[in-house]
């Protein structure tokens, strides 16, 4: 027995000689996962269409991530799934009745311009999916900005598309009577695929918060700002708490907040940082929903916010365990009074 | 003497015959109160997959029929052999010893003839002078005088005692006890025992506090004496209930001991975050715990004290929890100080699996032995044979910067941006980020999804700062030395 242990080889590694067993993979596919209920109810309302388009979404992301790698000799990705996560989330930002080929030149921006010319997970400083979004709304305008009716509308609608809730808000009108909150809770409203029902968004956020795959510091920054300030400056025409609660439930709102802002590469890793951050967003939301030229202003919120999330988190140095802030100050003046002695 | 093989214990009845042949038998969950206070906790930590097994009944491992004793268990000078090859030791005789003031002296953990002396492979790498001793199995002790009444209540008598019977601290640390207390005379104003026992797999605090609650206690009062401070704070975790009650139930208060409850997290164990978590203090970087009026000293260093004390005897055993997938489960072990791994592991009914590291102490800080015919050491607290199941090591890790390092981290650190540093070899961010006040607890690894060697980057970056200094005190050194010769 002796003889054979002899010949056992030892491993050396310094610790922790164990890990949790949460890796990259797992988070993907929890948040893929916690997509799902948003994804089921553009079916419900919409038919096979919208999963068809997620499915081909998926799969050319997956595919320029497979190729790139491929053509530049470098190790594959494709098994940590983030590929999977950035096309699923490209088509969640798409009409439900985006043509077929539109999400595949999204992906092309989306996975080859922005993520991995960058150097692949981790290293981008734009989120993915919202980036190759912002593209397809400058290349292809007239196809972003036509929404199709959804199944409980037809009947009350007459042809083939109609307005958004958030499109009547950005002109100025009334909202008409089937756009009621409980429509927008369930999702029975035109918009894109991901963002028609925010209790489904909700759901899927309840469970990244459960699985602990997101902290509620950013969301709850986000959101929250974009409620106090739709609050405060309200809306003619809206009750103010009618107008916030309009604001929060509509658009890309609850699948930015939740979904998009919240991805790990560009958003800040400092926890006062995370809270800048919601904030900003909220606020820049704000601002362009109110002034811009876009009845939307979510993905050009969270686009300029990544922008900044580097200078934000060396602005959020942590305090040094051990060192009170008596100890700071004391620091300081001894500085100070070592500079005046030099004078 | 000599306490024979019918020694257990289980978690709900306690049993175990002393060398009196007494029988004490105690059924504990049922018994006493439950003692329920707040838990006391620190900010960030983990909590990793506890593996812990206080039921298992503790079981003697059978001594080796050589064991080898390195000249090296503690951190300090290493000590010198004061026996030849030939000469006829007891059990618990003083066999090594370095006179200068950083040092702890060696004994013998059984009785026969020293065989060798020669430098054998030691548990933390490498070979270290070793004296290897040829079991006679007759267990003849050699006792040191036990202390008298007023002796119990000299602080320089129990200093004194506590380095001849070669005490370090047996969390792992393995930093000589005597050297410890001594240093913190006067500045301490609270100390603190430890009993987190946070580590996962690890059960040998536990099971001293069930076990030996008396003496335990006895043994926390003695370091309080000699720290010269009226009120010791014993923090457990409350995953150890039983051992919370039962302790309670011996009226700590008699010795001067108040029992902290804490809240079940790593690194809770942690000498920083005792300190935070008991006293709300926080040790200053690169300082001591003695800084800010502190001491902290682990349950098994107590019972040592206690056993030198009131018993004589010298730093020899320990119980020693042996785990991990490649052993059929997990053994906790009443082992001799020089055991080599190959004996615990034939003792443990051998492998299920073929092991692929060999892990000292808690898996959380443990760090890898290099070979079976390493022995255990008066610091070894657990040896965990793990195989690939427990690996979860990827190629080409790739950092996701979800940030999830810095929520866990208990120093407050940026680990991501720190190992960022680290891979360009930028030392003046590396400093700037404060990458010497991390204690690699491996908080931030065990968290990393991404499976970033975090830790490892941090200690070789700790290693290079410490060469880095040295090298240039030497320069300056040098430079002062020629600048004289010039005179």
């Amino acid at each position: 027995m002796s003889e054979n242990k002899e010949r056992i080889v030892l491993d050396v590694a310094y610790q922790p000689q164990v890990r949790t067993g949460t890796d990259t993979k797992r988070i993907m596919l929890n948040v893929i996962l916690a997509l799902m209920p948003a994804l089921a109810v553009a079916v419900w309302q919409y038919g096979i269409y919208p999963l068809v388009l997620a499915l081909i979404s998926v799969a050319s992301a997956v595919f320029f991530e497979w190729g790139y790698r491929k053509l530049m000799k470098k190790t594959s990705t494709i098994g940590d799934l983030s590929a999977c996560l950035t096309g699923l989330l490209l088509a969640l930002v798409l009409p439900t009745n985006a043509p077929w080929w539109l999400p595949i030149i999204g992906n092309f921006f989306a996975i080859v311009v922005v993520k991995q010319l960058y150097g692949g997970i981790g290293k981008n400083f734009l989120n993915p999916a919202l980036a190759g979004r912002a593209f397809l709304l400058a290349s292809y305008a007239a196809i972003m900005g036509r929404y199709a009716v959804p199944k409980a509308l037809a009947a009350a609608v007459d042809g083939v598309t109609m307005a958004t809730p958030l499109s009547y808000m950005y002109s100025g009108a009334a909202m008409p009577g089937y756009m009621g909150f409980k429509s927008l809770l369930l999702g029975t409203i035109p918009g894109c695929i991901g963002e028609l029902s925010t209790l489904a968004l909700l759901i899927g956020g309840v469970y990244l918060l459960a699985t602990k795959v997101i902290s509620w510091r950013i969301p709850g920054a986000y959101l929250g700002t974009v409620a106090v300030l739709c609050l405060i400056f309200g809306h003619e025409g809206y009750g103010n708490g009618e107008w916030m609660l309009y604001n929060l439930m509509s658009g890309g709102l609850m699948l930015g907040a939740i979904f998009m802002a919240t991805d790990y590469a560009t958003s800040p890793v400092t926890l006062n940082g995370q809270l800048l951050y919601g904030v900003g967003c909220g606020a820049l939301t704000v601002l362009i929903r109110y002034f811009g030229g876009f009845p939307e202003g979510v993905t050009y919120a969270i686009l300029i916010m990544n922008l900044c999330t580097w200078a934000i988190d060396k602005g959020f140095h942590r305090h040094q365990f051990g060192v009170s802030k008596e100890d700071i100050a004391a620091e300081k003046a001894a500085k100070k009074a070592a500079k005046e002695a030099a004078k | 003497m000599s306490i024979k093989n019918d020694f257990f214990y289980t978690k709900n009845y306690r049993q175990y015959v002393t060398g009196c042949d007494t029988i004490l038998r105690c059924k504990i969950t049922a018994n006493f109160e439950e003692v329920k206070l707040m838990s006391h906790t620190f900010k960030g930590g983990v909590h990793p997959n506890y593996m812990k097994a206080p039921e298992v009944p503790v079981t003697v491992i059978a001594p080796p029929s050589q064991v080898v004793i390195p000249m090296i268990q503690h951190i300090g000078a290493p000590c010198q052999p004061l026996v030849k090859v030939g000469d006829y030791v007891k059990m618990y005789q003083k066999i090594g010893e370095n006179p200068v003031p950083v040092s702890a002296p060696v004994h013998s953990s059984v009785s026969g003839k020293v065989i060798a002396i020669e430098p054998r492979p030691h548990p933390l790498g490498d070979m270290i002078m070793s004296v290897v001793i040829e079991n006679d199995f007759q267990d003849t002790p050699e006792l040191m005088p036990p202390l008298t009444e007023e002796q119990l209540k000299d602080p320089e008598a129990i200093l004194e005692r506590i380095r001849e019977a070669g005490v370090v601290g047996m969390g792992g640390a393995m930093f000589p006890t005597a050297v410890k207390i001594r240093g913190g005379i006067g500045k301490v104003d609270k100390l603190i025992i430890n009993g987190a026992e946070c580590e996962p797999y690890l059960n040998g605090d536990h099971l001293t506090m069930l076990n030996f609650p008396t003496q335990l206690l006895k043994g926390i009062e003695l370091v309080r004496i000699a720290n010269c401070v009226e009120k010791a704070y014993y923090g457990i975790e409350v995953n150890k209930q039983d051992a919370i009650n039962l302790l309670s139930s011996l009226n700590p208060a008699q010795y001067g001991i108040e029992i902290v409850p804490e809240e079940v997290k790593y690194p809770q164990g942690g000498e920083k975050m005792q300190v935070k978590a008991v006293t709300g203090r926080e040790v200053k970087p690169g300082g001591l715990p003695s800084g800010v009026g502190c001491n902290v000293v682990s349950t098994r260093t107590c019972y040592a004290i206690y056993q030198a004390c009131y018993e004589g005897k010298s730093v020899i055993e320990r119980i020693v929890t042996y785990g991990g997938s490649a052993l059929k489960a997990p053994v906790n072990g009443l082992t001799r100080v020089g055991t080599p791994f190959k004996h615990i592991a034939e003792q443990c009914g051998g492998f299920v699996k073929t092991p692929r590291k060999i892990v000292l102490g808690g898996p959380m800080m443990g760090i890898c032995a290099t070979s079976f015919d390493a022995p255990t050491v008066k610091g070894t607290a657990g040896v965990l044979f793990f195989t690939e199941e427990e690996d979860r090591h990827v190629e080409n890790p790739t950092c996701i910067r979800c940030g999830k390092c810095i929520t866990v981290c208990p120093m407050n650190l940026e680990p991501v941006f720190m190992y960022m540093y680290y891979s360009k070899g930028d030392y003046e961010n590396m400093e700037k980020y404060h990458v010497m006040d991390c204690f690699e607890c491996g908080s931030c690894s065990f968290n990393c999804p991404a499976r970033m060697p975090l830790t490892h980057a941090f200690k070789t970056a700790k290693i290079m700062f410490q060469v880095k200094s040295a090298k240039e005190k030497a320069k300056a050194e040098a430079e002062a030395a020629a600048k004289e010769a010039k005179k």
